[in-house]
């Protein structure tokens, strides 16, 4: 049996988590959990700005902080903490971290190749609306094809005690150990399966051990001290979620099935780079206090290909708010979202949508909210998207003359005029498996 | 009778690019065939009215008593492009969770 604990579900997940792993009962595996989609346009922009950055700038303090720890224990630990720029990432945790043997994953970013890819006839064509890529092609900021477990899998048989990915699958970073310990080949389809849907339900860290759970969240102890999933995995596919003892949270089949299910698409079909995995095919049980045993998963063969996300330069936007109080705070919110509208009109300006909502009121549920009465107060939000920057800046003025010339009782304005964000969007696509080679580096 | 669907179900829900969705799991096994009659896609895609512009797809896991239901265009163009404060969907399986399903008194 091997334990490998999952802990960070994103980058700007609790800093504590992976330190509390490490120092409060038995791990052999540490996986960390950076990226989002988002994260990587985001560290691509901070490459073009800065050739030494483009990764997890959490990462190598962390691995400084824990070198000692993770060298006495024997932890190893797995992230893909690299973004776009793995081996800077690397050579940071080396000059923090020395002791430690450090390899890092490449050959996801394809950042630089689109246009050889294209040349040799990839369309990269938008997976959702067959557009060709040329639509955004000179709007590119990052091109990342996602990759497996195996290419981990070879940093690991390198020896090192910390692997550094970029755009790896989430959950390969929990698989790969699997494989490299029990010794599991490309074609173990079933065993593959198993170790992926381990890794879907640790990916999100204390999702699975109480974290946004409804059932008896009134009950579930200790949040400010919540475990992290650990799994402790066994050769033949079964595995137990578990956490350290004394920590807070709660682990149950009902926990796990929440997580099962979270941003899950057609449960039969669950598609990595390594395996499709069958969500109807999981057997739980609960085997002990915060133990859920996972067993009976069934895996099929890996499709031909492998998806490439795309960030391209969309657009522009903004939101702002006022907040309106009783009484009749809902009509009074709606009239100045009309006002606003009105005024948007008038100037001549044009946006890809205005979307306003009222928050304490329905702006989460829609039309599915609980009807309400006269409530105390609500906050209007209204917000803009469109291709024109200076359009966009010019609605950012339009929320706060409000305060004096619309409805009464207007508040809430004290951050001033809203910010413009820019807004990156995604381009999902598939290339063939052959197009995308990966190798290993050990940093020295 | 009608009970809402929180009394014999619990539920989670995210997002896929514009794309939600929702898990939503029988509390007891006995009870998910009244998932299966009741928590029709039809019926979701109802309930969320001009929230959902695309259709709803509902897929079964029998094994774990739940369903999964996608809620397609329903996030404002979703992660990025989304002007909404629940861009990712994040709290619609609490409110499909407010949904009145018909059941007989035996059933419960």
């Amino acid at each position: 049996m091997i334990r490998i604990a999952n802990g960070q579900g994103f980058w700007g997940d609790w800093l504590e988590a992976p330190v509390r792993l490490v120092d409060q009962g038995p791990i052999d595996y540490l996986c960390l959990d950076y990226l989002a989609e988002i994260t990587m346009s985001i560290v691509q922009k901070q490459k073009l700005e800065d050739p030494q950055l483009g990764y997890a700038r959490d990462f190598p303090p962390l691995m400084g902080r824990l070198a000692k720890r993770l060298k006495e224990r024997g932890i190893t630990v797995i992230a893909n903490a690299g973004g776009v720029n793995p081996v800077e990432c690397a050579r940071e945790v080396k000059r923090l971290a020395p002791d430690l043997k450090v390899a890092v994953v490449l050959g996801d970013d394809l950042y630089d190749r689109v246009d050889s890819l294209l040349a040799q006839g990839h369309t990269l064509a938008n997976m959702d609306t067959g557009e060709p890529l040329a639509t955004v092609r000179d709007r590119i900021l990052s091109a990342n094809a996602y990759i497996g477990a195996f290419p981990l899998v070879e940093a690991l048989r390198t020896g090192a005690q910390v692997v550094i990915a970029g755009r790896c699958t989430d959950t390969a970073l929990a698989l790969a150990p699997m494989i490299h310990r029990f010794g599991w080949q490309e074609t173990d389809w079933d065993l593959l399966a198993a170790g992926t849907i381990a890794g879907h339900i640790v990916e999100c860290g204390a999702q699975c051990t109480g974290g946004n759970c409804q059932v008896d969240w009134q009950t579930i102890p200790d949040f400010a001290n919540i475990g992290y999933p650990i799994v402790e995995a066994e050769p033949d596919g079964t595995f137990t979620i578990t956490k350290h003892p004394g920590t807070g949270g709660r682990i149950h089949s009902d926990v796990v099935k929440e997580q099962l299910l979270y941003e899950l698409g057609d449960p039969k079909n669950y598609i990595t780079p390594d395996c499709i995995a069958d969500f109807t095919t999981i057997r739980l049980a609960d085997t002990g206090a915060d133990r859920v045993t996972v067993s009976g998963i069934k895996g099929r063969p890996r499709t031909p290909s492998l998806k490439v996300s795309i960030a391209y330069q969309y657009g522009w936007k903004a939101t702002g708010s006022l907040v309106y109080s009783w009484p009749e705070a809902y009509a009074k919110a709606r009239l100045a979202e009309r006002i606003v509208r009105e005024r948007l009109s008038q100037l001549g300006l044009e946006f890809e949508e205005v979307w306003a909502e009222v928050l304490g009121f329905n702006a989460c549920h829609g039309p599915a909210a609980l009807p309400v009465p006269d409530v105390p107060e609500v906050q209007l939000r209204i917000g803009v998207r469109g291709p024109d920057r200076k359009q966009v800046d010019r609605f950012t003025r339009e929320l706060i003359p409000l305060v004096l010339s619309g409805p009464p009782t207007a508040t809430g304005f004290g951050d001033g005029r809203p910010p413009v964000r820019e807004v990156v969007a995604y381009w999902p696509a598939l290339v063939p498996r052959e197009a995308i080679q990966t190798r290993v580096e050990v940093i020295a | 009778m009608k009970i809402p669907l929180s009394q014999i179900a619990h539920a989670r829900s995210g997002d896929k690019g514009d794309t939600a969705n929702i898990g939503v799991i029988a509390y007891a096994e006995k009870h998910y065939p009244i998932l299966l009659r009741e928590v029709t896609a039809e019926r979701v895609k109802t309930f969320f009215g001009s929230f959902v512009q695309g259709r709803v797809e509902r897929f079964e896991l029998p094994n774990l008593g739940a369903l999964n239901f996608l809620l397609h265009e329903s996030l404002g163009g979703g992660g990025t492009l989304s002007l909404r404060i629940d861009a990712q969907g994040k709290t619609y399986g609490a409110a499909l969770l407010r949904m009145e399903i018909e059941v007989t008194p035996g059933e419960l």
